[in-house]
């Protein structure tokens, strides 16, 4: 990939930065090669949208980069933070840089709204000293739910829970974002809403989303689009 | 750091909160489970505590015994001359004798023979801890008259409440017509359905082939201040001067009530049963809370998942099993404990046995729910362990 520089306003570094990666699937003769030399890199405060055929590899590449499976072969530095071959210790402390958006929302069914952003706040030491609750409700607020702290995820929309659900990811301010299909079961509008509010938090916050998306309608939010097909970048 | 953890969502709880109707299962299973175990031990130990009542009545500081006997089910007597060679030794105050034997009491109204125990004590000195015996003392001194512990079986006739009525209770005790002429309270054990206290004279005439020097129980009283060890082990020197072949035990009050406890825990099924009635009701609660922990985890596996992709360790989910299973172990202990009390409560009423709750056992139940508690959350924890974070993308 060129090395695009983009008008920002912190100075554009690397943060994600993934080289001769291949990753494989299975043991022995069921051995299957899924990702194939992928070569790629993404700048700070970068929107990425990565589409492609269901099965090409995207969501495999999507959790290598999350540090949700271990990379076996080439090179994948997230934060100037080597993840092949790193120790699950490491991998567990480098999610917490991370927001990750799924397209099920995966929000905790027993908490409420303002529980469920507060579990992510709860991750770092540094907020404990402030007031999380205030914390929690002011990026409720942000996402258009500020009515609805309290509500348990089963009285809220589709929208309402991938909301609460960014709400998780980018109350903690992480430097990454990797969403998964995060408007795959919304409706056109719910999803434009979503897509938008990511653009617009993520270019308040400064960070770098990565998305997986086969959703024609929000490609238009990228700051680059690149297509995977067989488990090679094209 | 403690106010820092309080800050934080409490998951365990907030878990087992949302789902009530699961809680209130989990919570009713461990109260069964625990309940199962309070009347099991209490049981065990309501008849323990019957069979050696009568030996913690005992008035002396020591005791001497034939080494062979065991329980009052088959008492075994000793010579009388050790007991007053006891006499001897600096330090004992006084001595007294009690015979033990086992007579046939005749219902009256039914003219059924039932074993009774009889205790034959002297007159001026029973020697025996019962307020109503020592306070009626006299009536036992004339021949053929007893009193009746009205704690007994009821088989034995209605002998209190006739005896309240009239003052007299007439019966044959070993084809010997004796009347009972006052009444006290022991209550049934192992050994006995019931006991009757008797002048040794009356004793005497009751098992015509008992020698008079032969006793059963020997109390010896010290002068205050005297070392009670140091003396026992005096006299089991001197009056056994061939310790393989010993005449007499030497032994406290409580020494000889724990003999008959060992007795009957040791070479009877009675510890087994209800050790067994303790194993499964602790087995019943280890499967009850596993079942409410593996679907509580199976369900919310995804959102475990979710937890280890945002970060959080597999020590933080490992705490909130067991946090969730601590949680349960007590929210089930409280109502046992509180039922238990009721349940015991009932059978004193029933069965006339000593049961109470004693702390020993409460924290000794408590302990066993934690465990119980924390076995079952090792087992769920194989499922904990299959959440991926990989497979939720």
């Amino acid at each position: 990939m060129l090395g695009i520089s983009y008008d920002i306003k912190i100075a554009t570094q690397t943060v994600i930065e993934v080289s001769q990666l291949n990753h494989y699937f299975g043991e022995g003769a069921l051995k299957k090669q899924v990702l194939f030399d992928i070569n790629l890199q993404i700048k700070s405060g970068e929107i990425v949208i990565m589409t492609g055929p269901s099965g090409s590899g995207k969501t495999t590449l999507l959790s290598l980069m999350g540090g949700l499976r271990s990379a076996q072969e080439g090179s994948l530095q997230i934060l100037n933070q080597e993840v092949c071959g790193a120790s699950k210790r490491v991998l567990t402390k480098m999610r917490r840089q991370i927001g990750y958006i799924f397209q099920a929302h995966n929000l905790m069914s027993f908490l409420t709204a303002k529980e469920n952003v507060k579990m992510s706040l709860e991750l770092h030491p540094e907020y404990l000293n402030q007031d999380i609750n205030t914390k929690a409700i002011a990026m409720l607020e942000q996402v258009g739910l500020g009515d609805r702290v309290n509500y348990y995820p089963e009285s809220l929309s589709g929208g309402q829970k991938q909301r609460v659900a960014i709400a998780r990811a980018l109350v903690s301010h992480p430097k990454i974002v990797l969403a998964d299909e995060p408007t795959a079961s919304l409706d056109k509008q719910s999803g434009r809403d979503v897509v938008e509010l990511m653009q617009k938090l993520a270019k308040e916050q400064g960070c770098t989303i990565l998305l997986v998306t086969h959703d024609n309608r929000i490609l238009d939010i990228a700051d680059r689009i690149i297509y995977m097909e067989d488990g090679q970048l094209r | 750091m403690i106010s820092k953890l309080f800050l934080k969502t409490p998951l365990a709880w907030r878990q087992l909160m949302k789902e009530r109707t699961r809680l209130a299962v989990a919570v009713a299973g461990i109260t069964f489970a625990d309940m199962l175990i309070f009347i099991q031990m209490g049981f065990e130990s309501a008849l323990f505590d019957a069979a050696i009542q009568p030996h913690r009545k005992l008035l002396g500081d020591l005791v001497l015994i034939n080494p062979q006997f065991n329980s009052l089910f088959s008492t075994k007597s000793f010579s009388r001359d050790k007991l007053y060679q006891a006499l001897s030794y600096e330090g004992v105050a006084s001595v007294n004798s009690i015979y033990i034997g086992t007579a046939q009491w005749r219902n009256p109204q039914t003219r059924i023979d039932r074993p009774i125990l009889v205790w034959g004590v002297d007159p001026y000195q029973p020697g025996l801890r019962f307020p109503e015996v020592e306070k009626n003392k006299d009536t036992l001194k004339s021949l053929n008259h007893i009193m009746f512990d009205q704690a007994g079986r009821p088989e034995y006739g209605e002998v209190g409440k006739i005896f309240q009525k009239t003052g007299n209770f007439q019966t044959e005790l070993n084809n010997n017509l004796v009347s009972v002429r006052g009444l006290f309270s022991n209550g049934a054990s192992f050994a006995a359905d019931g006991n009757v206290v008797a002048s040794d004279s009356t004793f005497l005439r009751l098992f015509p082939q008992r020698k008079s020097d032969q006793i059963e129980v020997g109390l010896i009283n010290l002068k205050p201040g005297t070392d009670i060890q140091k003396l026992k082990a005096q006299l089991k020197i001197g009056l056994n001067p061939d310790p393989n072949s010993p005449f007499v035990e030497v032994g406290t009050t409580e020494d000889f009530a724990q003999k008959e406890k060992n007795y009957w825990a040791t070479s009877t099924g009675i510890g087994f049963i209800f050790g067994l009635g303790v194993a499964v009701g602790f087995i019943v609660g280890i499967v009850i809370v596993y079942q409410i922990l593996y679907s509580d985890v199976s369900d919310h596996l995804a959102e475990y998942a979710t937890l280890k992709a945002m970060g959080y360790t597999d020590w933080y989910l490992l705490g909130v099993l067991i946090q969730e299973s601590l949680f349960l172990a007590i929210l089930g202990y409280l109502p046992s404990l509180f039922l238990s009390l009721g349940l015991y409560q009932l059978t004193f009423i029933a069965t006339m046995l000593p049961i109470t709750m004693k702390a020993e056992r409460a924290i000794n139940v408590l302990i066993l729910t934690v465990i119980m508690c924390s076995i079952s959350g090792a087992i769920a924890l194989g499922k904990l362990r299959s959440a991926d974070p990989a497979d939720i993308y």
